[in-house]
């Protein structure tokens, strides 16, 4: 469904990407892990059209994006849930869902926006707040709902459990595991490697801009050097 | 009575405040630029007003003339950003600040070549009729009251526009977090053109009700306009539309009110005063958001 080949990005003369491959097939559920500063974010963002590979190709659903608009891949089905969340702040709830559908029609977007309130009860709860006075998790569901309104093939979601607290994390991994289930294939980075192996059918490890592993996601959990380095022993 | 109709000279002035610092608030609001070539838009569209409603030209209807205005403003104002800032998206923002001084310089040199450097006379009543109406003892002139009524139904409009409208919310979006706007599918060059064009069209308004107000037309006009609006704006809080128009209508009365106590030249030093401790006192201006809100 994604196959990423020969991926190179740079921030001006810093060289963040160098030569990343890897795929993601239907209905599967891949994980990229990595520590701080390997370049997950960069590689989603990169593949979302935010930033430019130098060479390469990226393919998505037989076609090739690399040098496509972001905003209309976001049209063809590729979703991206940023690292931090990033809702808009100043945006009720039910405005910051209505943006997600900004792609999609109008006429079934409330039947949608009550499917993301269904998945996510404590959203409805929350419609007309604004969004800046949600708490973490809260801003993490809305970000997600969000980009399930652009009806995804493929979800990235960048760090979905950062700063929350373990039940929190819990419930959002159930969700992703659900989603998923649903239909959606999703590309998981995580700093929180364990949970991310623990639901993915398989992983990548990056390294200061390269992949140097990937298997599938109990091999990796099996493995002395992933345990030591992203597991805690 | 004495005090109305001064109340009356601040208003309608700080309506045009009002109507050009909407648009450089809501073009610094998207691409965080100060866009100074706005005030020439206006002097630009107070030459189309001219042209169009005076006899000795064309002496199209005010109607027409109206829309050749808003339009010819609009057009002007994309064609800018298309082909001076656009190229700019992603260069250092005093390389975008300079290039906005050059086409706003470049405007008032071509309006020179154009139509000479003599300021012409705006036929203001071919716009609107003489006269007025009495309220009580008070008489109120109908260009004032016309200018405020166009300002406020101007300012609803646009507040429609933006609070509810698709375009409209996907401006905020744009305005408040530009890549996530685009990884809603947004796409923001769209945007950047259609705040652009709804800046000017407000401008277009604006150089209407300056011409019907003061009509005199020249080559620099937009100049001291401009700047006083650009005050206006940042006095509202830069990027904040309800603070443009407030700080427009503040800035208006300021003006009127110093010049009806009698020290009518030392009226724009007023406003800079205004200007000065309004940011002493709250640096982000009236409506605008302190930078920690944001993180
Ligand atoms: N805007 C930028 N300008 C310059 N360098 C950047 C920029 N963004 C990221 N980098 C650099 O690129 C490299 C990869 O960054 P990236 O954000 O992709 O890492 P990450 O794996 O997502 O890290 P984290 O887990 O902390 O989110 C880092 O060395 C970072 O310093
Ligand atoms: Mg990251």
């Amino acid at each position: 469904m994604l196959k990423i080949s020969d991926m190179n990005v740079y921030y001006g003369s810093i060289y963040a990407i160098k030569g990343v491959d890897f795929e993601v097939n239907e209905g599967e559920i891949v994980t990229l892990i990595g520590a701080n500063g390997a370049g997950k974010s960069t590689i989603l963002k990169t593949i979302s059209g935010l930033l430019r590979s130098k060479t390469g190709s990226i393919e998505f659903d037989g076609e090739a994006i690399g040098n496509t608009a972001s905003h209309t891949i976001v049209k063809r089905g590729l979703a991206h849930v940023p690292e931090g969340r990033r809702v808009f702040l100043q945006m009720s709830v039910q405005e910051n869902l209505e943006m997600g559908n900004y792609t999609q029609s109008n006429k079934t977007m409330n039947q949608r926006i009550e499917q993301v309130f269904e998945r996510f009860p404590r959203l409805l709860e929350r419609r007309k707040q604004v969004a800046g006075t949600l708490s973490g998790g809260e801003q993490q569901m809305l970000a997600m709902g969000r980009a399930l309104m652009s009806r995804p093939k493929l979800l990235m979601l960048d760090e979905p459990s950062m700063g929350l607290a373990p039940l929190l994390v819990e419930q959002i991994f159930d969700i992703i595991r659900e989603l998923n289930k649903a239909g959606v294939t999703i590309l998981l980075v995580e700093q929180n490697a364990n949970m991310a192996l623990n639901i993915a059918d398989r992983g990548y490890v990056l390294e200061t801009g390269k992949i140097v592993l990937t298997d599938s996601a109990k091999a990796l959990q099996a493995n002395d050097a992933v345990r030591k380095a992203y597991l805690g022993g | 009575m004495f005090f109305v109709s001064h109340l009356v000279n601040g208003l309608q002035l700080g309506s045009i405040y009002a109507l050009v610092a909407l648009g450089y608030t809501m073009v610094y609001g998207i691409i965080k630029l100060l866009n100074f070539a706005h005030g020439d838009f206006i002097m630009v569209g107070g030459y189309i007003a001219l042209f169009s409603l005076s006899t000795t030209f064309f002496g199209l209807p005010p109607a027409v003339a109206v829309v050749l205005t808003i339009v010819g403003c609009m057009l002007l104002a994309v064609v800018v950003e298309k082909l001076a800032y656009r190229p700019l998206r992603n260069a250092p923002r005093i390389s975008v600040l300079i290039t906005a001084i050059g086409v706003s310089l470049l405007l008032q040199n071509l309006a020179q070549y154009f139509f000479g450097a003599t300021p012409m006379n705006f036929p203001t009543h071919l716009l609107i009729p003489a006269g007025g109406i009495t309220m009580g003892d008070v008489f109120v002139a109908y260009t004032p009251l016309i200018t405020i009524i166009a300002a406020l139904i101007s300012m609803v409009i646009l507040t429609y526009l933006v609070q509810r409208t698709k375009l409209g919310k996907a401006m905020r979006a744009v305005s408040e977090d530009t890549e996530a706007a685009q990884l809603m599918g947004i796409n923001v060059n769209t945007i950047i053109t259609f705040t652009f064009a709804v800046g000017a069209g407000l401008a277009g308004i604006g150089a209407l009700l300056y011409g019907a107000g003061y009509p005199r037309i020249e080559h620099t006009l937009g100049v001291m306009l401009g700047l006083m609006a650009f005050v206006a704006a940042v006095v509202g809080g830069i990027g904040s539309i309800p603070g443009a128009m407030i700080g427009g209508f503040a800035i208006g009365l300021v003006e009127a009110l110093v010049t009806a106590l009698g020290f009518s030249e030392w009226r724009i030093g007023a406003v800079f005063l205004i200007l000065i401790i309004v940011l002493m006192v709250r640096p982000t201006g009236i409506m605008g958001r302190s930078m920690m809100e944001k993180v």
